[in-house]
């Protein structure tokens, strides 16, 4: 696909980046701005007023603000997780999505930790969590993992920028770009001439990269999960939660990179880069991760319930229960288990169009999830406060504050999208025309005959 | 004080004592206290006898007025944060005499300038089986010597002292709420709403007393060391009119509600005392005496609330 043309053949194919931008184009980012400076107001009103404008109350002390925190989070470890392994394993094909991927990790990793600032009550404040920090405390575990995982997400994204911001810098003129734009090119490309030894230094940089951050996104996101394993809460205090919020990113992960190729080809015109077999391959991921969820999820449920305690029986029946989470529980379990089986399984359902419906299914469904293991769980504490006779105290439901901050900020990630993909092309070009598996296996068996790359 | 019938005559002259301290304070502060109070040097110089803990007496200046525990002033920063020497306080509720006045609840309120959504005493209506009767059940912050609010707190604003009482600095906590969700209890109320009784920073805010409080920050039962310090009862105890809330020193082994004053290690043997989820391993300083013989039958507790409330009350304890 790729391999067949030179960098500078893909660069001129896919150039409309510095093209001016359509009307098109600047509608969009029109309306998205206004989309999140709505949030900003929702903000600005929060700051205020204080929390008492939100749905949180004594019970429910964290709402909509930690589930999308959860849920964006998650596909920031995801995307990082994928694109390290697809790296490390030289997966020939997923190199056209290695930029995505990047990009889709470093987005989410600055989107995430706003939707927790939210939840705390003195922003202002928050220099204690540096003066006065208490590492038994998961939140700092947190601090700690997202710091961590921020820093090698955005190194590791520029340092695939290079080679790129190299190639535009050596193209400029003829692609008759726009001084500034060679000026940020140049300044970028750190002086990268492509030479044996700096592309040597720079590969190397990259396997280490890639092989630093699997490990990283699997520890940052189980701790995560320990934010709410930790508490000794009926329905959070539990083993398998580590591995369930690990499983539950890349199957978010999967389903919102389906769904941005899919963007990508319908606004940019990639059909020839996300290529229908791309669909096909993450569409089986994405059923693979569904089966695996369905199982994760009922080993869960069957040990709770062949026992049921007091208190979970109490939680598993506002699941059961119609008329309060009922139709959350089970459209969000057709959502995330039954329904990709059933479009992605069937080959008649099986088409680029169905698969990444299915996606937004999936990440509907996994958000909900999100919700579900969050609300309902804080309304269930062990005493009885259900004695409370001020409903809105006992049970959540967010207010437009949250909502409107919940949208800005999905507005605010595609907002980075669109503009991302103006300041350099969003495919990986240097990498795309490199010969998959040049870059040396900084993992060489000893004694054996290293692997041929070409027969890969 | 039946419990005290059966006690070897050895004990009488330190039950004496007991007596005569708490009819001078109307609370529990003896020996130890008093020993410390002379060794920090706020004295009025006049002489009191007092027992040690290895049985003699000896005479110490007494505190000036009405202190028990030098200082009187209850400390703020660092300070606060260590706990009163030689103290270790407990809180003893008799489930027996609760007939849900709802007096703790009002008198804690006031004490502690809250709104009068935010409770940090909650009387809850319990029914442990299908088929017993239910009881009254106050519950404030169990104070728990391994407690899961403390272990969570990213910044040390809640914290664990040597006398028993766990405390959130007002002026530390940003508000992120982990704790509330950490404790099982529910003893965590957050200041949703600004008032004006809230201050931006006060120098004399101490932890001890919780007042004045701020805005976006998590508040809870203080267990009253600033009140012990004055050898007062905490405002709950204090103002039930039912005795049912017993406030004490387990290192004086002794607990009292005011009107009468128990060994505590006597009163949680006989009466089977237990705390409540001790299975959590929380270790909580607050003991319930268990519901038998109560005083009231648990209906004369529907007639101090609303027509809702009592609704609320008896749909919870219908479903068991």
């Amino acid at each position: 696909m790729s391999s067949k043309l030179t960098a500078i053949e893909l660069l001129e194919k896919n150039q409309h980046f510095i093209e001016k931008p359509s009307k098109l184009w600047i509608v969009k980012v029109f309306a998205l701005a206004i989309i999140f400076s709505i949030g900003l107001y929702a903000l600005v009103l929060q700051l205020i007023e204080g929390h008492i404008i939100t749905g949180m109350r004594d019970n429910v002390v964290w709402g909509v603000y930690i589930v999308n925190f959860v849920f964006v989070l998650g596909l920031s470890y995801a995307g990082a997780l994928l694109a390290g392994i697809f790296h490390l394993g030289r997966v020939v094909w997923a190199v056209p999505l290695q930029r995505v991927l990047k990009l889709l990790t470093v987005f989410t990793l600055i989107i995430a930790p706003f939707f927790i600032l939210l939840c705390i009550g003195r922003p202002e404040r928050l220099f204690n969590l540096f003066i006065y920090p208490r590492i038994q405390s998961p939140i700092i575990w947190d601090v700690i993992a997202i710091v961590t995982d921020l820093i090698f997400c955005v190194v590791y994204l520029y340092f695939t920028y290079i080679k790129d911001f190299a190639l535009l810098r050596d193209r400029s003129v003829d692609l008759a770009m726009a001084p500034w734009r060679r000026k940020i090119y140049t300044f970028f490309a750190l002086g990268y001439q492509n030479t044996e030894e700096q592309r040597k230094f720079l590969n190397q940089a990259l396997d280490i990269m890639a092989a630093i951050i699997i490990p990283t996104s699997i520890i940052a996101y189980s701790l995560l999960a320990w934010l709410f394993g930790m508490n000794l809460k009926v329905g959070w205090h539990s083993s398998i939660l580590g591995p369930f919020f690990v499983l539950s990113a890349v199957y978010s992960g999967i389903a919102a990179l389906i769904i941005i190729m899919w963007s990508y080809r319908k606004t940019e015109k990639l059909e020839n880069v996300f290529t229908d077999s791309h669909f096909n391959i993450l569409g089986y991921a994405l059923l693979i991760l569904s089966l695996f969820y369905g199982y994760f999820y009922f080993s869960d449920y069957v040990t709770e319930w062949y026992n049921l305690q007091n208190t979970p029986n109490m939680l598993w029946e506002k699941y059961f229960d119609l008329s309060q989470y009922g139709i959350a529980f089970y459209s969000s379990i057709l959502m995330v288990t039954i329904l990709p089986a059933i479009i992605i399984g069937i080959p008649w359902f099986r088409n680029v169009n169905s698969i990444a419906f299915t996606s937004l299914l999936v990440l509907i469904g996994l958000w909900i999830r999100r919700y579900l293991m969050i609300v309902p769980v804080l309304e269930t504490p062990y005493l009885p406060i259900h004695q409370d006779i001020r409903q809105d105290w006992v049970l959540y439901s967010a207010t437009w504050v949250e909502w409107a901050l919940t949208i800005a900020g999905g507005a605010l990630f595609i907002l980075l999208f669109v503009i991302a993909s103006r300041i350099a092309p969003i495919l990986p070009i240097s990498e795309m025309v490199e010969k998959a598996g040049e870059s040396r296996f900084v993992f060489s068996f000893k004694g054996k005959k290293k692997l041929s790359t070409e027969e890969i | 004080m039946k419990e005290e019938k059966d006690q070897p005559q050895e004990d009488s002259g330190r039950r004496n004592f007991l007596k005569m301290s708490l009819l001078a304070g109307g609370a529990t502060m003896t020996g130890a206290g008093l020993i410390a109070a002379a060794a920090n040097g706020d004295s009025s110089g006049e002489k009191i006898k007092v027992l040690t803990t290895d049985g003699k007496v000896i005479e110490v200046d007494k505190p000036n007025g009405a202190c028990k525990i030098n200082p009187c002033d209850p400390p703020n920063g660092e300070e606060a944060r260590h706990g009163v020497p030689g103290r270790s306080f407990v809180m003893v509720i008799d489930l027996a005499k609760c007939n849900n006045a709802r007096k703790c609840i009002e008198g804690c309120q006031k004490g502690h300038d809250l709104l009068p959504d935010q409770e940090w005493m909650k009387v809850y209506l319990m029914k442990p089986n299908p088929e017993s009767d239910p009881y009254w059940f106050p519950k404030n912050c169990f104070h728990c010597d391994n407690p899961p609010c403390v272990k969570v707190c990213p910044v040390g604003a809640t914290f664990k002292r040597t006398d028993n009482a766990v405390l959130v600095d007002a002026d530390r906590c940003i508000g992120c709420k982990f704790c509330v969700s950490a404790c099982p209890y529910s003893a965590r109320i957050v200041n949703w709403i600004d008032t004006p009784n809230y201050s931006g920073k006060d120098p004399n805010y101490s932890p001890e007393t919780s007042v004045p409080s701020q805005h976006g920050i998590v508040g809870k039962c203080d267990f009253c060391v600033d009140r012990s310090r004055e050898g007062k009862l905490p405002y709950c105890a204090g103002s039930c009119p039912m005795g049912v809330i017993y406030y004490g020193d387990r290192n004086e082994d002794s607990v009292t509600n005011g009107e009468e004053t128990l060994r505590f290690s006597q009163l949680i043997k006989d009466r089977a005392a237990f705390r409540y989820l001790e299975e959590l391993g929380t270790a909580p300083n607050v003991y319930y005496l268990p519901p038998t013989e109560r005083i009231f039958p648990y209906e004369r507790g529907l007639e101090n609330i609303s027509e809702e409330k009592r609704k609320a009350d008896l749909k919870s304890i219908s479903k068991k």
